[in-house]
């Protein structure tokens, strides 16, 4: 019967084009402008680091004084130096890093390549591991090299591909600052993103060249990039003057394996809160958060603005796209009325005529999906040319492929179901007699 | 033209009627708001920079030894400064569409209790308020004598500033600002001129700064001011000036490097400020021309099929007298009903929505004269819309009455 009825339904809709191609176009605008902001929106909400977003955590605590420069309930959305390296040191976390963002000038031995910028993260030895960073070649410092303030420095594979052509670099000197630095590790390609460890960097389209141990970084006083900000006599964060104690400026992460070992965790920030109240350093009740990785990008609404209010719109069209289906339809299964009622005449039960009359939208709905999917490539290809630090994200994976038609055969069946509801009342001898 | 045989017959067609009802109440509503976001988007790309634009350029250069600043600032500013076009050349933290260079929140005391808000600094040496074409509206343009070094940090320890006017009446309401200090932690400021406008560097609309939120503070060159440089050319020299300027650094300042991302002219760092603005509005004004598209075929579609319907009807009424202009007016006035009907709902619609951006993205309270400008847009839409199918009903002639099929 569906082979029957789909014969029925393509004969139908080449039967009267100009309507067809209506409905199909409705369709197919819909969906396509539907789906390519729904991949951009899918695209800048995903998880970063799937697998391990969830044991890792970003914990907040509130070291200013009450002047009044920050307002707000909410702690800092960095930490100071000094609560930095004291929840560093704590180590009552699995694995912690401590980082703050910047650039440093690199002199390539080859007077063939300009001197260049490249970003650098100052970060502490777990870092590698934590986010799980894969190495090419070679692999992280430790802690101790950490303390000894080590001239080591791990470079991205891009960077090595520029410097030294792809080779295993391991070992090599780099001349970076003003100073020698020995390679110790190549990262393989990451770069995640967003770029949730540090966001004052720009969410999407950053990745760093360089990672060298922050002790190292603040020892030789290379350029702060980021954000800083201040309270009280707070100043400085500006290049290589460095922000002052009342200023919060670098980023700490922890891995917890268990929820157990969060709240445990989180009791710890709120002692030690406590602890640097009573020796005059924090002046507020403690104030603590510690969120996990999703919840921290969620607090901080990475995903654009833009971009949800971009989703919104595209689906305010899709419904106006299919209210304009549905009237459609409407029109085109009552005019076949005579049709249907000679069918419910010689037996066709109703139920035979709504399923009859779902197939055809159904049709309609798949052609739509096709043409949505074709322009939904094309709003892609537009997005990615868009002046955007996510522009280059914007591509379809295959969970977004299905969706497409979902959406498509789902909204298509949906603006078929009142039309040929209503079609199908139709008296089954009525229709005969006036034509 | 009755309208009561139009809504009787209306009845007829409930479902039909209702959808496009819906359709451009629907529209109506997206309508309003795109075109007001639209509209504030535009409206944020006109922002006043208060400088001479066309005749600036920014040049930043980075990866040299801070001992060397002052030799380097000497290399550049002489360098730069003999090109053929250049009219003078300054060492600045940064231009408004430039890279942020320094944003101090500020107290009207120095026990830091009075706070005003967290303006953005610029820094610049003698001469630099007159390259850049700051308008002073009150006060004088610093001297020579205001011009100090930075001993400790990033500011000079008490220094004589231009503010602008916003910022003036943001920090002493309905006051006079000369004469009058503010502060930033142990950095006092004291006000010698007001100027009309300078806007900060990166303008952030949801931020809590305002755009003109600014300070001027005169400061010899020198560490920490070093590696930025303000060049003001002949405006038709200048994107010479900008590309030879490479060259010439590179000759001059071999020991510095280049960055090619923020150094530009200003109208320049202005596209690329409000680029994305521009992109949206594109989006928005495609996706308001889509709707009205489809908005506009599925009323022809609808109105043909019920043209067809009706061709009986329309033979009869013809037969009875009915003139081409009758018919055509019935068609005419039917879709100004339910186009109504749709614009009704719509503007209760346009409401709740701007309702629920206001809610979730800021955005401000939708002018109410959106509303009647959106509705006329739908009344003439449907009227074009409705125009073809209706010319058709109008040629229907009158013998189709007396025929049975």
């Amino acid at each position: 019967m569906f082979g029957y009825y789909l014969d029925l339904a393509l004969r139908s809709l080449r039967r009267n084009k100009a309507l067809t191609a209506l409905m199909v176009l409705a369709i197919a605008l819909g969906i396509g402008a539907s789906m390519t902001t729904l991949t951009v929106l899918h695209v800048l909400s995903g998880d970063p680091l799937p697998g391990r977003s969830g044991t890792l955590y970003y914990p907040q605590v509130d070291a200013r004084d009450d002047s009044g420069i920050m307002p707000g309930k909410e702690p800092p959305q960095q930490v100071t130096e000094i609560d930095g390296f004291n929840l560093l040191h704590a180590k009552r976390a699995d694995r912690q890093a401590l980082m703050t963002g910047g650039s440093v000038p690199i002199r390539p031995d080859s007077a063939a390549i300009d001197p260049f910028y490249v970003e650098a993260r100052y970060t502490t030895a777990d870092f590698f591991a934590m986010f799980g960073a894969p190495f090419r070649y070679g692999h992280g410092w430790n802690a101790a090299d950490d303390e000894a303030k080590a001239r080591d420095v791990v470079i991205s594979g891009e960077l090595n591909e520029r410097l030294f052509g792809g080779a295993n670099s391991v070992g090599r000197t780099l001349r970076m600052a003003g100073s020698l630095f020995r390679i110790v590790g190549v990262l393989g390609d990451w770069a995640p993103s967003p770029h949730f460890y540090d966001l004052n960097t720009g969410a999407y389209g950053y990745a760093e060249q360089v990672f060298m141990p922050l002790q190292t970084a603040l020892d030789l006083h290379v350029d702060h990039n980021g954000s800083s900000d201040c309270w009280g006599n707070g100043t400085g964060g500006v290049g290589r003057i460095y922000p002052s104690s009342s200023c919060v400026w670098m980023q700490f992460w922890v891995q917890l394996d268990t929820p157990a070992k969060a709240a445990d965790y989180k009791e710890f920030l709120v002692h030690y809160s406590e602890q640097q109240k009573a020796l005059g350093r924090f002046v507020k009740a403690p104030n603590v958060r510690l969120r996990d990785l999703m919840q921290w990008l969620a607090h901080m609404q990475v995903v654009p603005d833009d971009v949800r209010l971009q989703t919104g719109l595209a689906f305010g069209f899709l419904l106006v796209c299919l209210v304009n289906t549905v009237g459609l339809m409407l029109a085109k299964f009552l005019r076949r009325s005579a049709e249907l009622s000679v069918r419910r005449a010689l037996g066709a039960s109703r139920r035979a005529l709504f399923a009859q009359l779902l197939i055809e939208s159904g049709v309609v709905g798949l052609v739509g999906g096709v043409g949505g999917l074709l322009l939904a490539v094309l709003g892609l290809w537009v997005v990615r040319h868009r002046p955007s630090d996510y522009a280059a994200l914007a591509h379809l994976d295959p969970a977004m492929l299905l969706t497409t038609f979902l959406l498509a055969l789902g909204a298509s069946l949906l603006a078929g179901l009142l039309p040929a509801w209503r079609a199908c009342q139709v008296a089954p001898a009525l229709q005969l007699k006036s034509n | 033209m009755q309208i009561k045989p139009v809504l009787s017959a209306l009845q007829k067609h409930r479902l039909a009627a209702l959808l496009i009802v819906l359709e451009i109440a629907l529209a109506c509503a997206v309508l309003c708001n795109a075109g007001f976001l639209i509209a504030s988007r535009l409206s944020a790309m006109q922002l006043v920079s208060g400088v001479d634009e066309s005749s600036l350029g920014f040049i930043q250069l980075e990866g040299f030894d801070p001992k060397v600043a002052n030799d380097l600032n000497a290399r550049v500013v002489a360098g730069l400064g003999a090109m053929p076009g250049v009219q003078s050349v300054h060492v600045i933290n940064s231009v408004p569409f430039g890279p942020q260079a320094g944003a101090f929140g500020v107290t009207l005391d120095q026990a830091g209790k009075q706070f005003r808000g967290v303006p953005e600094l610029y820094l610049g040496d003698p001469g630099t308020p007159e390259a850049l074409g700051l308008k002073l509206v009150a006060g004088r343009m610093p001297g020579a004598q205001d011009y100090q070094s930075v001993v400790e940090g990033y500011l000079p320890a008490s220094s004589n500033v231009l503010i602008t006017r916003t910022f003036a009446q943001r920090l002493w309401p309905g006051e006079d600002a000369l004469g009058k200090t503010f502060w930033t932690g142990k950095n006092q400021f004291r006000v010698i001129g007001v100027v009309a406008n300078l806007s900060v560097q990166q303008y952030d609309e949801e931020g809590e700064r305002g755009a003109q939120w600014t300070v001027f503070v005169p400061t010899k060159s020198g560490p920490p001011l070093a590696g930025t440089y303000l060049i003001r050319a002949d405006p038709q020299a200048l994107d010479r000036v900008m590309v030879e300027a490479r060259t010439v650094l590179a000759r001059i300042a071999p020991d510095a490097v280049f960055d090619h991302q923020q150094s530009d002219t200003l109208p320049v760092l202005r596209e690329r400020f409000f680029a994305t603005d521009r992109a949206m509005a594109g989006l928005l004004v495609g996706v308001i021309v889509a709707l009205l598209g489809v908005t506009a075929l599925g009323i022809v579609g609808l109105t043909s099929f019920w043209v067809a319907q009706r061709r009986k009807q329309i033979g009869i009424r013809r037969a009875i007298g009915a003139t081409r202009g009758d018919i055509l007016r019935y068609f005419q006035t039917e879709n100004f009903l339910i186009v109504s009907f749709g614009i009704v709902l719509g503007v209760v619609a346009a409401i709740a929505i701007n309702l629920l951006l206001m809610k979730v993205f800021e955005v401000p309270r939708l002018p109410l004269h959106y509303l009647p400008i959106g509705a006329l847009a739908l009344w003439l839409l449907g009227q074009l819309a409705v125009l073809g199918p209706a010319l058709r009903a109008a040629a229907v002639p009158p013998v189709v009455a007396t025929r049975n099929v």
